[in-house]
């Protein structure tokens, strides 16, 4: 098992909102709205040097989504801010129609993504956002994994022309990509080599798959992790050139199982190569109020889950 | 002025003609609403607007319309081929398929004209906004216009909309709404009261005006003086009273002939009422 190590946690965030900054230097175009969450969202570095090309929109976030399409006409790149909720099923129509139909070159960025923004409860936590965007045609989606992949995402979607769903969160995780990657839109993250299991993962599931793919080590199973940041377009070949090799894949997202990367995975595979598979992911529920490690625990999306999957499925190869 | 009075009034027969024959052709669409604002489209594009045919995405340094009741598609799929935005014959392909002209507007199929996909009612107040705000940021001190019906307005996205361009000064932005009172389910006095629109966009920092939809004088003279009114910190609300079906005796002032089409007998009866100006399709 290849090393991983840290030196430092951040949270995604502030991986966007340090891209968005760097966006807007490199690109005049670059503008941001915002839908009352400024401080959320981390776009004060932007808002600070770029005070003209920032919107603030306030708790209107219908408003925001036609405003951003309407800004694309004239060239504009508008990228929109507020909580993956408020992102998407409050203005999945918006979304549908003012930017994926009308093909709006419109970035919509969401913090605080699923479980791990504790406290607030389910009202907040949304668990179904990449099922809704993927399943608009034409829309980009991509969940980054630490502070320095959210980054490089988020300055590579501003070069990307087309609608993209962009999302991140909350919690101070680990950073342990490369600072100076470079993001390519699609591309799956080979984060260790192995031959027995596939464990694909996604967002903050990376650094849990790290774990996991540790713990499994020292049981003597030599996982194979591949970062899917993109889950729209979904590397296919990554994932197949894998599966081949391994036999049999757990997928991690922190996303009901219904709609998300592991969807995707499946139908890959159901229509490729038929795989055994196992899901790590959230079962059909709605989350609640807690710290963003216990609802981890309680909701099954630990490295012990992981672990117990690949465990699993390893059982289920022929 | 461009145009005489009359020479608009002849485009606008012309237009009507296309609508209820394009409505006929296919047996599906809204005639009430887009035969209602045939007048209202001609001004625009005949007379008040700053628009190039050859048409760009951007329409930098151009004035800009967008049409928020997406359903009156078959008035302005008429109003571009006659300014030449494409070929008239492309209007017998009306909601068939593999049309450029689908029951609503779209970007998708590239129709030239067209900069945002609407249907889904209540958006496009809020797209005009941000291609307002662009043409600021651009240093661009065209228009942009759009066009709402009375009935849409009760999504409440406009309202967002209606709050957030007064309050940005988008003094260039003028949007119309088609006063005629009817939604598909009846009056909208019974349907869900919009009372005094004029009240309510005043109470929100628009500067409102009055016209009268179905008189080409009064509508022409209502946008220029609009755009006059420009510059002065506050977006103008055109308050146009229009009849639905107006033009066609059978259809006028009822909401029965929002989405219906006409039969053969009921195409000849609206076509008589209508003179052929600039040629069929």
């Amino acid at each position: 098992m290849k090393k991983y190590t840290y030196t430092e946690k951040k949270d995604t965030r502030s991986g966007f909102g340090a891209g968005l900054h760097e966006a807007g230097k490199k690109n005049e175009n670059v503008v941001a709205l915002c839908a009352d969450l400024v401080g959320s969202l981390k776009m004060d570095a932007f808002i600070k040097d770029f005070p003209e090309r920032f919107t603030q929109v306030g708790i209107a976030e219908a408003n925001m989504i036609g405003i951003a399409a309407g800004m694309t006409i004239g060239g504009k790149i508008p990228f929109t801010g507020t909580f993956a909720n408020f992102s998407t099923g409050r203005v999945y129509d918006q979304i549908r129609q003012s930017v994926a139909y009308s093909n709006k070159n419109v970035k919509i960025c969401a913090s605080h993504a699923g479980l791990t923004l504790g406290e607030d409860g389910a009202t907040h936590q949304i668990l179904e956002d990449i099922g809704l965007m993927k399943m608009l045609p034409g829309m980009v989606v991509i969940n980054p994994c630490d502070y320095n992949q959210t980054k490089a995402a988020t300055m590579a979607i501003a070069e990307y022309e087309g609608p993209v769903y962009l999302r991140f969160g909350r919690p101070v995780i680990p950073v342990f990509t490369d600072p100076d990657q470079k993001f390519e839109i699609g591309k799956a993250w080979m984060v260790n080599e192995g031959t027995d299991v596939t464990i694909i993962a996604t967002g903050h599931m990376v650094w849990k798959a790290i774990e996991a793919g540790e713990k499994l080590a020292e049981l003597g199973i030599d996982a194979e992790i591949i970062n899917i940041h993109t889950i729209k377009p979904l590397d296919e070949e990554a994932i197949l050139t894998s599966v081949k090799k391994t036999g049999c894949v757990v997928t991690c997202e922190e996303h009901n199982k219904f709609g998300g990367l592991g969807e995707s995975v499946a139908r890959l595979l159901t229509t490729e190569l038929p795989t055994p598979q196992e899901f790590v992911a959230t079962n059909d529920t709605f989350g609640e109020s807690g710290t963003p490690d216990q609802l981890m625990s309680k909701y099954g999306l630990d490295a012990v889950n992981i672990v117990e999957a690949a465990q699993k499925v390893i059982g289920r190869k022929k | 002025m461009k145009h005489t009075i009359k020479e608009l009034e002849d485009i606008a027969s012309q237009i009507r003609r296309d609508i209820v024959r394009m409505v006929h052709g296919c047996q599906s669409g809204h005639p009430g609403g887009s035969l209602g604002c045939a007048d209202f489209f001609t001004a625009l594009y005949f007379e008040v607007l700053n628009h190039n045919k050859d048409f760009s995405m951007d329409g930098i340094g151009e004035d800009l319309f967008f049409l928020s009741n997406g359903h009156i598609s078959p008035v302005w799929y008429s109003t571009l081929a006659h300014a030449g935005y494409f070929d008239k014959s492309e209007l017998a392909t009306f909601r068939k398929l593999d049309s450029r002209l689908q029951g609503h507007p779209t970007t998708h199929e590239h129709l030239p004209g067209i900069r945002v996909a609407s249907g889904s009612l209540g958006q496009g107040m809020s797209v005009a906004i941000g291609a307002a705000l662009t043409k600021r940021l651009n240093g661009d001190h065209s228009y942009v216009f759009t066009l709402h019906g009375d009935g849409e307005l009760q999504e409440g996205q406009n309202w967002e909309a209606a709050m957030f361009a007064p309050f940005h000064e988008l003094d260039r932005l003028i949007c119309s709404v088609d006063y005629n009172g009817q939604q598909i389910d009846g009056p909208t006095k019974k349907v869900l009261s919009l009372d005094s629109l004029q009240d309510k966009f005043e109470a929100f920092g628009w500067h409102v005006i009055n016209t009268d939809g179905n008189d080409m004088q009064s509508i022409v003279e209502g946008l220029h003086y609009a755009k006059t009114l420009t510059g002065k910190g506050k977006p103008i609300l055109n308050l146009m009273s229009t009849q639905m079906g107006a033009g066609v005796d059978y259809m006028m002032g009822s909401h029965k002939w929002h989405g219906t089409a006409p039969n053969d007998e009921q195409l000849a009866t609206a076509l008589a009422q209508l003179p052929e100006t600039l040629g069929d399709y």
